[in-house]
């Protein structure tokens, strides 16, 4: 499945059935509400896009996808089953991985070591083995290097393999946590503002990594981003949040249009 | 030393002699994902006589012309060695080329067949597939991003190997029935030369041609069947083809092909290339990282490298060329060695070079003397895509930082009195593909060629390369002006990247510069200034400054020269883009083309000449994404210190 089957042809990518759908979920902070009564359904291999202005509960939304937070009241089915919330770990462990809007890598250690972290959970063999590197644990790593070094590949980031990453432009620091977000071969993966603060040659560059990830892997992905470009372009359906409230959901062209969304975006007389 | 390669008078041939004698040797290696991957000749061989049926059956033809379009990729190679099996001829483009530019050249040779790297190359052939109906089929050698193409042109390698492989097995006397088919003189390969005016120009080379030419230089060296070379340049590229291709089959030793563009230096600390080739740009960069790299480190280790490099611009290049020096020199720059210059040769994966080639256009004669102070047999050649780059190279143990060296074996030169260079040589072009006139132009009766080049033999019968014959021009007092030789100096200063000098026909010489982005960038960083990019950091008056400072230095040096003393820098302005070869400004081999450039901001060039204290320009750029735009600026124009000959002496 997806990054599993790294070789050309493997995944035929057509969006299908919905793999995650949320159920009215409402999340407050004490008395601020950030997400009420919020439902939308992604399917497997879209490209599915949240958008809406600061404060709008975007990043709340991914982290309740992935089980950072908890939501008070709705339903999240994953896969076909249905909970009141997800838990990181286990989302981890049904194929769900995401970046972070600040980045998160350890900035001490080289690319290959940052997205080689992204395979932990994969990594079967006791700890006592791998310290030795001896039978079993060392034809691990290396079926865990290979897949790093293929991550690399993708990315094009060969030329700094072995540079720390606290050393890298940001640029290319956002893609290196794409890379350990890859590596965990997610089937959902959420990006949570991956072209922030990115130049134009950087944003055409993640672009096509996104497109990619989602073309060769099949990889279904939820992302959050400001540049409406961006958004339009790349998405095959968009969801928009305004203080916690969804107030439109469908292509980008059905979002472009509705009444709702112009006046989020450019106010509105009251 | 000659390798033996029996009476192989092809490139195929020489492939199976390899195959045959030395077989399960690694021939070529290419790193991927992180490992150095290698190929026997005996699997180099097969590989071919795969691809090479796959191709026959696909219909490409003796004669036929065949399209190569990517980086050094082994499977590219093979594809040139397949085309030539079956006596077809292999076109390489440049990689960066943009579609447009790649148009002429698919009409002109008339090209069926592209064998390309990946979706960027396939996107421009069918970006201008409806400009060239006659290109029938693309294969590609990455897959990536082309899963979902439906076009009926395209297909991968594999399906055209997997192909090939069926066909070769039933017929197994095919491929080698081919190749004893094909002559010496049998076109070997069409490049074409990026050609400063009007159309590329497809020069037509023989097998006989390449392969002599090969043949002089490891002659001259005395080349092995062991030496690891690095496969980094552009294969459009006669140096690399000759140096990475037509040598690797004529003696037999090993290339090893980089993982990306970005990772030459680490490329090649890791395959340490006992014999390298890199044009002067390759070496610029390599000594401005440094220098920046230098300027960081602590203050005793800068202290170490400056008195390490002085003694070593002292005697470093007379102690390789075998020249005496003195004991107390020796020693110290044996302790040198030790400390400063065996780790920076290291560092440059330059450790067990033996020699180093430069050729492409002249090289500042400090930057060439500070690689041969570390101890590096650089040594400059002379030559073109015409003539296989067999002309002159410097001879071992005596290299003369300003000549080219004497010319090769069976090289005959001849000067004409406008100061062109004429020659005739066995690596000869046999023509220009279809064009008649420009061959007749270039190649006269007797067979000289015309340069185009001028120069002069000096006392010792080397030769001395000042300019192209056209550029060289005069001064309005008559002073001799040789634009390229002022641009050569301002350049080897780092914080120079390109310079464009004017003076023909007018009063006093004037230039246009472009800093270096990242090491003026380093510079402004370390002392706080501010910028948000390359056009900010140009207009900042510290940086104007310190690009005054390189051009007084220039003008210091050049009052010495009593040939060239009246040719000073007077004005200069910071040029608020840099010079692309997407715009135009720049050939694909990164020359400047400054009539080009002349012309497009005849503004500046005016401001320069009008005495103007500003000048405000709009330019027109292209985007990587093929958009264009506007950018506007206003420029300074900067005057800068000129010195009277004898005055230079007491500043200096």
């Amino acid at each position: 499945m997806n990054l599993r089957e790294l070789e050309p042809g493997a995944v035929e990518r057509k969006p299908g059935e919905a793999i995650l759908a949320l159920d009215g979920v409402s999340l407050a902070f004490g008395g601020v509400k950030a997400l009420s009564d919020v439902s939308f359904g992604v399917r497997e291999h879209e490209i599915r896009a949240i958008i809406g202005p600061n404060g709008a509960g975007k990043s709340s939304m991914l982290n309740v996808i992935n089980g950072v937070y908890r939501p008070q009241q709705g339903a999240i089915t994953y896969l076909g089953e249905r909970r009141t919330a997800m838990d990181p770990h286990r989302a981890a462990a049904q194929g769900i991985a995401r970046t972070f809007q600040s980045l998160a890598l350890f900035t001490g250690m080289s690319v290959l070591d940052n997205i080689l972290a992204g395979r932990n959970l994969m990594m079967k063999s006791n700890i006592f083995l791998q310290a030795l590197r001896v039978g079993p644990a060392l034809r691990e790593e290396t079926a865990h290097r290979e897949r790093v070094e293929r991550i690399i590949d993708f990315l094009e980031i060969q030329h700094v393999r072995k540079t720390a990453v606290g050393r890298l432009p940001y640029g290319l620091q956002k893609r290196v946590d794409l890379g350990r977000a890859l590596a965990a071969e997610p089937r959902v993966l959420l990006l949570d503002e991956p072209m922030a603060g990115m130049n134009v040659e950087e944003k055409q560059d993640m672009c096509r990594f996104i497109l990619d990830v989602n073309d060769e892997f099949g990889t279904t992905i939820v992302l959050i981003e400001h540049d409406m470009g961006v958004v339009m372009d790349l998405s095959d359906r968009v969801v928009v949040l305004d203080y916690g409230r969804k107030i439109a959901d469908g292509t980008p062209d059905e979002v472009r249009e509705s009444q709702a969304v112009i006046d989020a975006y450019l106010g509105v007389k009251h | 030393m000659t390798v033996e390669t029996g009476t192989a008078d092809t490139f195929p041939k020489l492939l199976l002699h390899h195959a045959r004698v030395r077989g399960a040797r690694p021939a070529i290696r290419e790193k991927a994902l992180g490992i150095w991957q290698s190929w026997t000749w005996e699997q180099v061989r097969e590989e071919v006589e795969c691809l090479a049926c796959g191709l026959a059956q696909a219909g490409l033809a003796r004669g036929d012309h065949i399209a190569v379009i990517g980086a050094n990729r082994p499977r590219l190679y093979w594809t040139l060695i397949a085309a030539q099996s079956l006596g077809a001829i292999p076109v390489p483009f440049y990689e960066d080329a943009v579609a447009q530019e790649m148009v002429y050249v698919f009409q002109n040779a008339e090209i069926a067949f592209a064998v390309v790297e990946d979706q960027e190359q396939a996107d421009k052939l069918f970006e201008i597939l409806p400009e060239c109906p006659k290109l029938k089929r693309i294969w590609y050698d990455d897959a990536r991003g082309l899963r979902h193409y439906s076009q009926p042109e395209l297909a991968s390698y594999e399906s055209l190997r997997e192909a090939g492989k069926a066909h070769g097995a039933a017929n197994p006397g095919f491929v080698p029935g081919e190749i004893a088919g094909g002559r010496g003189d049998d076109t070997a390969i069409m490049l074409y030369t990026s050609g400063t005016t009007g159309h590329p120009k497809g020069v037509v080379l023989s097998h006989d041609n390449l392969i002599s030419a090969s043949h002089a230089y490891s002659e001259l060296e005395g080349l092995r069947d062991d030496e690891e070379v690095l496969a980094y340049l552009p294969m459009a590229w006669i140096g690399q083809n000759l140096f990475s291709y037509a040598q690797w089959m004529t003696v037999g030793f090993r290339i090893n092909c980089i993982e990306s563009a970005e990772t030459v230096l680490t490329d090649m600390r890791e395959i340490g290339p006992t014999y390298y080739f890199a044009p002067p740009r390759v070496l610029e960069g390599l000594l401005t990282q440094v220098t920046i790299r230098m300027e960081d480190a602590s203050a005793i280790k800068r202290w170490l490298f400056r008195r390490s490099m002085e003694l070593a611009r002292r005697v470093g290049a007379r102690i390789l060329d075998g020249k005496p020096v003195g004991a107390l020199d020796r020693l110290q720059y044996a302790l040198g060695n030790l400390v400063v210059y065996a780790p920076l040769r290291n560092a440059l994966g330059m450790s067990r070079v033996r020699v180093a080639y430069t050729a492409g256009e002249a090289i500042g004669p400090d930057l060439f003397v500070f690689y041969r102070s570390l101890g590096i047999n650089l040594k400059q050649l002379y030559g073109s895509t015409e003539t296989s780059v067999m002309v002159c190279v410097q001879p071992n143990g005596a290299v003369k930082p300003d000549t080219v060296g004497p010319p090769m074996k069976d090289v005959e030169v001849r000067i004409l009195e406008s100061g062109e260079i004429l020659l005739r040589c066995p690596g000869l072009f046999r023509a220009y593909y279809k064009n008649e006139e420009a061959t007749r132009e270039a190649k006269d009766g007797e067979g000289w060629f015309h340069t185009g080049d001028a120069g002069f033999f000096d006392e010792t019968g080397h030769l001395k390369i000042i300019d192209r014959a056209k550029d060289v021009g005069k001064l309005s007092d008559g002073t001799l002006f040789a634009p390229k030789y002022l641009e050569n100096k301002l350049k080897f200063f780092p914080h120079v990247k390109e310079a464009v000098a004017f003076g023909d026909g007018r009063g006093e010489a004037t230039a246009m510069v472009n800093i270096d982005v990242q090491a003026v960038g380093d510079w402004a960083e370390r002392r706080g200034i501010p910028y948000s990019g390359y056009t900010d950091l140009a207009a900042k008056p510290q940086v104007v400054e310190l690009v005054r400072e390189c051009v007084e230095k220039v003008n210091a040096d050049l009052a010495r020269d009593p040939k060239l003393c009246g040719s000073q820098i007077h004005r200069f302005v910071i040029l608020h883009k840099e010079l692309d070869a997407d715009d135009g400004e720049l050939t694909r081999t990164r020359k400047v083309r400054r009539r080009f450039i002349a012309e497009k901001y005849a503004a500046i060039v005016d401001a320069l000449y009008s005495g103007a204290e500003r000048c405000a320009i709009e330019a027109q750029v292209r985007f990587e994404d093929g958009r264009t735009g506007i950018v506007r600026a206003d420029l300074p124009v900067t005057a800068a210190r000129t010195f009277a000959p004898d005055a230079a002496k007491a500043a200096a």
